[in-house]
């Protein structure tokens, strides 16, 4: 198989993940939630103000009612957005990496937040 | 706990920068996309809770440690800014506890069982489960160190539990890892950075030597 041809095919498997199965997925509260949950520091845990400007808070694309396809639109756009991203981040480092040794050492811009 | 994330993303980018051929910047990108699908995928385990796969030890097998950081940090950072999913000043610490310390464990660790043993696929497989759950520990302790560190909970009060009920994840993360990495194995072996396997034949072109560990 062509590299081309596993990426989209993968690609494709992580998008129907997203969209199909995500849904579907267990509503429960994860590992880590649930112990801060049983040992009551969950509410440590608040959310940053700039967060009230994501685009698709906790994964339900807004102006959609049907739950499941909110859930379904939000891992869609997700699962691209980070493969654009990942794909882009990769192309710019392979590119950058044969010309000048040593050069661009970004530092990845959205940590310089924490 | 940014400090050592943004180090371990740095070297990250270092190594891609380095030694990233073109014709696995897809695989990257893919990688990165299959690991925040699976991340929505909460699977049911014991007591009203669930896990899901963290996806440091898929992205170490396939890729390598150092741009399995990049990776993480890459599906983390979309989570916190696009979806609000864990807090911006938590984003470090995730970084580290979900990516870099299971990458660096897994992939470490991975690296050198293959070196020593040069494992058939089976064996190979039974390594990458060994590690996943491995990693997930690993991530699940930090996670109490920290928390303990930050005056937030006792070590003994958090450490317990969140070992307990990660050892369940960490078997839900070995399996998923196994799967995704033997359906990589059989349609391209020779992506599978940190494995030994040639190209099957008709593989387009010579693979340039896998990144694996440095």
């Amino acid at each position: 198989m062509r590299t081309k041809a596993f990426v989209a095919v993968a690609l494709a498997v992580a998008v129907g993940l997203a969209v199909a199965v995500s849904p579907f997925a267990s509503s429960s509260p994860d590992g880590l939630n649930k112990v801060a949950e049983d040992k009551g520091f969950l509410d440590t845990a608040a959310p940053s103000s700039i967060q009230d400007g994501s685009p698709i808070p906790g994964y339900a694309f807004p102006g959609v009612e049907n739950e499941r396809v909110a859930t379904g639109l939000a891992g869609f756009v997700g699962t691209l957005t980070v493969f654009v991203l990942g794909f882009g981040l990769a192309a710019l480092l392979a590119r950058s990496g044969r010309g000048s040794a040593g050069g661009s050492r970004q530092r990845p811009g959205p940590d310089a937040a924490a | 706990m940014a400090i050592p994330a943004i180090a371990a993303v740095a070297y990250g980018l270092e190594v891609a920068n380095r030694d990233l051929d073109e014709s696995r910047v897809p695989l990257l990108g893919v990688v990165a996309a299959f690991v925040f699908a699976a991340q929505m995928l909460n699977f049911p385990i014991a007591g009203g809770t669930s896990g899901h796969l963290l996806g440091a030890t898929l992205a170490a097998v396939l890729l390598g440690p150092w741009l399995a950081c990049l990776v993480l940090a890459v599906v983390l950072t979309v989570q916190a800014f696009a979806f609000a999913d864990g807090g911006i000043t938590a984003l470090g610490a995730n970084v580290l506890n979900m990516g870099v310390l299971g990458a660096l464990a897994a992939g470490l660790i991975l690296g050198a069982a293959v070196r020593a043993f040069s494992p058939d696929r089976a064996t190979f497989l039974a390594m990458v489960a060994g590690v996943s759950w491995i990693a997930v520990m690993v991530g699940a302790a930090a996670t109490s160190i920290q928390l303990a560190l930050s005056g937030t909970i006792p070590l003994g009060t958090s450490l317990p539990p969140m070992l307990g009920v990660h050892a369940l994840i960490g078997i839900g993360e070995a399996v998923i890892t196994v799967a995704a990495v033997s359906a990589v194995l059989a349609a391209r072996p020779d992506l599978v950075a940190l494995g030994r396997f040639p190209a099957r034949e008709r593989a387009p072109g010579p693979r340039t030597a896998e990144e694996g560990v440095t």
